[in-house]
């Protein structure tokens, strides 16, 4: 069973890698970029039967920090 | 005084702080390594040193928070045990929760490597009782994630509890209030970016480092 994990920042927090992604972007010429928000993919490959609480376990223990982080996970279909 | 420091890999200045403590304190403190789990009988001060631990894999200081090791520090710092965490030590000790916040990129995404100046905010703490409370000292940094960032409800708890021990007086990295380090609660963890164990002796450029680790020899011994 694979499951992927999405790591995004808060709203409100400072992004500065987002930023310096948008500059780039503005600066290879495309126009009408109006935000950048970097984030992180984290795929599981997980042994069958593994429950989305312990997942979620892992994304507050580790995968995540929730001080700063909001993480959303997304399962295949087995 | 007994003292301890973790060694993680990828640690860089668990030499330097062994050197700094044992300068000051008269004893080498012994270097624990971070599969163990348990620190020598006795430990009177837990230091965690600037590097790379794990290689900054996934964020700062996230994965050497998890080691073995951390949960024997966690332990004795609710004991009370005096917890010093320096630069990539300061990253460890917010990811295990022992100090609030997050650590995040610098806000020019540069790294950061220079002596700064700090104003001492507060001389009431194990950390800073040899310094003036608004004195003007200056010590290094060298750091890529040392943005300090918390809500506002934890920034104004800090500042209301006397909490911040360290300011900037330049802007470095972005830093919420220019906080430079903090305090726990209870007094007895501090996380600070800046490397005063790189400030000692006047060879090193400066001696504004020695006094936090006198003052905390004096504190708890």
């Amino acid at each position: 069973m694979k499951a992927r994990v999405f790591v995004t920042l808060k709203s409100g927090v400072l992004d500065p890698q987002g930023k310096a992604i948008h500059h780039a972007l503005g600066a290879l010429g495309f126009a009408g970029v109006n935000d950048v928000r970097a984030g992180k993919l984290i795929e599981l490959d997980l042994a069958d039967g593994t429950s989305e609480a312990d997942i979620e376990d892992m994304c507050k223990k580790l995968l995540a920090n929730t001080v700063i982080e909001n993480f959303r996970v997304e399962r295949d279909a087995a | 005084m007994n003292s301890a420091v973790i060694v993680f890999p990828g640690s860089n200045c668990d030499r330097d702080l062994k050197v700094a403590i044992e300068a000051v304190t008269g004893r080498a403190p012994a270097m624990v390594w971070h599969r163990d789990t348990e620190l020598p009988a006795g430990t009177g001060l837990i230091a965690i040193p600037g590097g790379f631990s794990y290689g900054d894999y996934l964020r700062s200081g996230a994965m050497a928070a998890r080691s073995p090791i951390m949960q024997a520090v966690v332990e004795a710092a609710g004991k009370g045990v005096p917890v010093l965490g320096i630069c990539n030590g300061f990253q460890v000790l917010t990811e295990t929760g022992l100090l609030p916040g997050a650590l995040m990129r610098n806000a020019g995404l540069h790294f950061v490597c220079r002596s700064v100046g700090l104003t001492v905010e507060s001389s009431q703490s194990i950390f800073t009782s040899a310094y003036s409370a608004g004195e003007e000292i200056v010590i290094p940094v060298a750091h890529h994630d040392g943005n300090y960032q918390a809500n506002r409800e934890t920034l104004d708890r800090l500042e209301g509890e006397g909490r911040v021990a360290f300011r900037y007086r330049d802007a470095v990295n972005g830093s919420a209030r220019s906080i430079a380090g903090i305090l726990n609660d209870a007094g007895n963890v501090l996380g600070m970016m800046p490397h005063p164990e790189r400030a000692l002796e006047a060879a090193h450029g400066g001696t504004d480092g020695r006094r936090l680790f006198e003052g905390l020899l004096e504190a708890v011994a």
